[in-house]
């Protein structure tokens, strides 16, 4: 056992915490990457369709997005059960949209308002009518560049 | 038995966080959005006659309320629209049906014939979402593929790999030709 007791107790070697700041700055920017900002709360369900020629929605700056899909569990007694429009913040109406745009257009400089994009974001099971009317508004507004949402997948 | 541990040799730890960090920076991708990008067309004036275009260069698809397909007066199956559009588009044997084309000089390309044949799509407003972006989807990829093997036949290379203006060369040669009609209105009330 005088192996063991030895003479007098071991000193513990001093941890080097000169690495310490590396680490934690790679968290942060670990973390800094990952997350993504939301800047609104969606109070509707969406599961997008899926397609297999997808592409990357580019030039996020000029995107306004229109978020279509039935109201959650908890908004259904505020909202009803059929599809409805989510723009920004709130549940909104066929008839908001040309607003709507107007709004995200004057939110751009000049030279960008022509290159707008908006982004539909619809649920799989919409029905065509309401999107074909978001449609025919986003024309009649003059945002003619459209994406229709869709995660990438190969149907069965 | 006095000796002291030896200290580990820390100071190439700030190199391999650095060399994480750099490494999940690059593979690492704020979570984009896919889909599929389309231009609709300006509204059009309130007197203004409708153009005339010939039977032979328009392929119509049509999409019922209980979302099945029609396509040049057959009931047909999505797994074949694919197919069959390039057909429509590509008219590869110069058929008296099939859409007429048009020489264009395009920079780059040179003369090319390019189809003056255009994909009317028509849907209900009963139609859902999901099959609607099908069809659209297998359009687009009737598309693609026709526009890959042009550019690996012209620059050796998929579309995606080639430049900016060999791309625009490339879309000018085929071009997105779908058109919308108004949809019709069976199955409105669900």
């Amino acid at each position: 056992m005088a192996r063991f007791t030895g003479k007098k107790p071991k000193e513990t070697p001093a941890l080097n915490m000169g690495s310490m700041s590396d680490i934690i700055f790679m968290l942060l920017f670990f973390f800094m990457v990952i997350t993504t900002m939301r800047e609104s709360t969606l109070y509707i369900k969406i599961t997008v369709p899926q397609g297999s020629e997808v592409s990357k929605l580019e030039k996020k700056s000029l995107v306004s997005y229109i978020n279509v899909g039935t109201p959650m569990k908890e908004q259904q007694a505020k909202y009803g059960t059929d599809s409805r429009i989510q723009l920004n913040d709130q549940i909104a109406t066929v008839a908001d949209i040309i607003p709507f745009v107007e709004q995200e257009k004057a939110a751009r400089v000049e030279a960008d308002r022509p290159f707008i994009t908006t982004a539909i974001k619809a649920d799989q099971d919409t029905k065509m009518g309401l999107i074909s009317d978001i449609k025919q508004e986003l024309r009649t507004a003059g945002a003619f560049k459209i994406f229709y949402n869709a995660r990438k997948g190969e149907h069965k | 038995m006095g000796r002291k541990t030896p200290g580990l040799n820390t100071s190439s730890m700030a190199d391999i966080s650095f060399l994480l960090l750099t490494f999940f920076l690059m593979t690492s991708s704020i979570n984009t959005d896919t889909g599929i990008a389309r231009r609709l067309p300006p509204p059009l004036p309130p007197n203004q006659e409708k153009p005339e275009v010939r039977m032979r260069n328009i392929f119509v698809v049509k999409i019922n309320s209980k979302d099945r397909l029609l396509f040049d007066g057959e009931i047909g199956r999505i797994e074949d629209l694919r197919d069959r559009a390039k057909e429509f588009l590509g008219n590869p044997n110069n058929l008296p049906n099939l859409p007429e084309k048009e020489t264009i000089d395009i920079p780059l390309l040179g003369k090319m014939d390019v189809s003056k044949g255009v994909i009317s799509l028509q849907n209900d407003r009963g139609t859902s979402y999901d099959m609607y972006l099908r069809v659209q989807n297998e359009l687009a990829a009737a598309i693609n593929e026709m526009r890959n093997e042009l550019s690996s036949e012209r620059f050796g290379r998929k579309y995606a790999d080639i430049s900016e203006e060999q791309r625009e060369a490339i879309d000018k040669a085929i071009p997105i030709a779908i058109s919308e009609a108004e949809p019709t209105k069976i199955g409105e009330n669900k």
